[in-house]
């Protein structure tokens, strides 16, 4: 039941609702039967990710109208975040996406350094790439595995989190903690990487793709989950560009679109890796995207893993980056740098940036504004969750209430990134 | 590049790599629609909007503290070496525009306004905008003229004021079932 939107200004053929593209309208005489039942799907329902609330207007089994309701995990990290100085600011970004911290910390770590000017040391671009990667399959694996669960396929999620389990090793055989590591400074990173991560790290490189392969089993050949995600949640290429969506929902839709190709940052012009593309849009699509991204991510690992080079892990600067403990015993310009750099924190210079990476779920931006002063003017985070769910109701239109929860789960959202 | 034929065109300026266009509010609708179809600006990534209540007047950070909120911070721009130029008006909203091709050419698309000066909506042009202009008026409180559905989306529907502007106390808002209520 695709609707030809009368929206004046954009292409012809297109479902997104109209007027509100994010709201889909019971139409009247439908409405005036009286058979549409309203439920209220959340907002606590463990199909939803979190802390979502979706209104859905039901005739017998098929979804004729949609809004979501969103907020409910509002806590105001940009608020906040003006609040502190960037030294500290650093640790917010990473607790607001749960299961992509990395990306969410490197995003707003490149935009301070895009305003103060600083060189970051290669080392520390390869360690970053490398974690980022892990940090990739660490988000893949939650969604195959709460997806899979959602959907019926209860056993997957013990497979997902016995590797997830062995990344957050690694994870903490880094940083010393196993989620919202801070391992990411302005200018480098926040310590050496440790010895023996190498090893432990290809160790999982060369895990990931059989273990790829057994997940594919349990699923390619299981009718249960093929119909349920074939040719479900339709999204076009035109509708997802004008929706916003990025990362594997664009991906799922025909575009060949990626940050780490199109608009390279850290060292992913110097790696070899594909960008996997599929054309229906459905769900299946998305799955297979997110798989073949895993596999992708797995040799990227061990490319940075092998091409890691030798030397300092963060910037010299001393007007950024904290002395070396030993030498505050022995220096008094490293004490007053130090203790400048703890209480007062940098300055960074004035300006504003936008800076993007593509994080397991899309686009993550970052607009930084800066007054010349230690302390972000304003910080805002562009968050591909929130973006996407945005396109629930266009991909719903007309589908089961069944459905409904397949689509829900193949936008990848995390409700702490949508309400930020 | 250089984008003068944008209908209100006002300004361009280029800094750390990065286009600002900064055009008349009232004409932001026919600007968008020109970076749209005739530049290619398909994919509208974000829109934010900023607070520059406070901006460049000395020892003045902008939290100020209301009678039930702290004064929190006082100092945080006290430290500046050199005092920022003033900006034209209160606040700005920035849309950040993205053509799919490689190389991501962005531009940033920016007006101005006061408190109570309303921003034409781009919905009809990029629909991803909708959430993003009722997140802006929910957390800045610029109203979007002809967004069919400005309601606020990350707060409740009762909630008082707009917590991203700096004359919003921070531990000012009320808390429930606390004492005090």
């Amino acid at each position: 039941m695709a609707t030809v939107s009368p929206n004046p200004l954009i292409y012809s053929g297109t479902r997104i609702p109209y007027p509100t593209p994010t709201i889909l309208e019971v139409p009247v005489d439908l409405a005036e039967s009286g058979d549409v039942l309203t439920v209220n799907f959340g907002p606590n329902h463990p199909a939803t990710h979190g802390v979502l609330r979706l209104v859905v207007d039901l005739d017998g089994e098929t979804v004729v109208g949609l809004r979501a309701v969103v907020g409910y995990l509002h806590t105001g990290f940009e608020k906040t975040m003006e609040q502190k100085t960037y030294w500290k600011a650093i640790t917010y970004p990473e607790r607001i996406d749960y299961l992509s911290f990395q990306a969410n910390e490197l995003v707003f770590v490149l935009a301070i350094e895009k305003l103060l000017g600083i060189d970051v040391p290669p080392k520390a671009d390869w360690m970053r790439t490398c974690l980022l990667e892990l940090n990739r399959i660490h988000s893949h694996l939650v969604w195959l595995g709460t997806t899979g669960l959602e959907l019926g396929a209860i056993g997957l999620f013990w497979y997902t989190f016995r590797e997830r389990d062995a990344i957050l090793d690694l994870f903490e055989m880094v940083t010393g903690v196993r989620m919202h590591t801070r391992y990411f400074q302005a200018g480098g990173l926040a310590e050496d990487i440790p010895s023996g991560f190498a090893e432990e790290c290809l160790k999982l490189a060369h895990r990931m793709p059989p273990a790829i392969d057994e997940y594919e089993t349990l699923l390619d050949r299981n009718q249960i989950w093929l119909q349920r995600t074939k040719g479900v949640g339709l999204l076009s290429a035109d509708d997802a560009i004008a929706l916003g969506q990025s990362g594997p929902m664009l991906r799922a839709s025909g575009i060949d679109w990626d940050l780490r190709r199109d608009q390279p940052y850290l060292v992913y012009d110097q790696l070899d890796y594909e960008i996997p593309v599929y054309e229906n849009g459905d769900v299946y699509d998305r799955y297979r995207v997110h798989m073949d991204e895993m596999r992708e991510s797995a040799r990227i690992i061990q490319q940075c893993v092998e091409g890691m080079p030798d030397g300092a892990w963060i910037s010299d600067n001393r007007k950024v980056v904290l002395p070396p403990r030993h030498e505050l015993h022995t220096s008094m310009e490293s004490l007053i740098h130090h203790f400048k750099l703890v209480t007062e924190g940098y300055s960074v210079p004035e300006g504003e940036v936008y800076t993007t990476i593509e994080s397991p779920r899309g686009e993550m931006g970052c607009y930084l504004i800066s007054d010349g002063g230690p302390k972000p003017w304003r910080v805002k985070f562009r968050a591909p969750s929130f973006v996407a769910l945005q396109a629930g109701p266009t991909m719903m239109q007309g589908s089961l209430i069944a459905d409904m929860i397949a689509v829900a789960a193949s936008l990848d959202t995390v409700m702490g990134e949508v309400d930020r | 590049m250089t984008y003068a034929d944008v209908p209100g065109f006002e300004s361009e300026s280029l800094a750390h790599d990065e286009t600002t266009v900064v055009v008349e509010r009232e004409r932001l609708v026919d600007a968008s629609l020109h970076l749209r179809d005739e530049y290619g600006f398909r994919f509208l990534s974000d829109i934010s909007a900023t607070d520059y209540l406070g901006w460049s007047e000395p020892r003045t950070p902008g939290y100020w503290g209301n009678g039930a909120g702290r004064d929190l911070n006082a100092v945080a721009t006290a430290t500046l070496r050199r005092i920022p130029e003033p900006k034209p008006k209160r606040f700005s909203v920035s849309y950040h525009l993205l053509r799919l091709e490689r190389g991501a050419p962005r531009v940033r698309v920016k007006v101005w306004c006061e408190d109570a000066e309303n921003v034409p909506s781009v919905i009809r042009v990029w629909p991803t905008a909708d959430w993003h202009e009722r997140e802006v008026w929910d957390m800045m409180g610029i109203i979007f003229d002809d967004h069919p559905n400005l309601q606020r989306i990350l707060l409740e529907d009762d909630w008082e004021g707009h917590p991203l502007r700096k004359d919003y106390p921070i531990g000012g808002e009320p808390v429930r079932f606390s004492e005090a209520e």
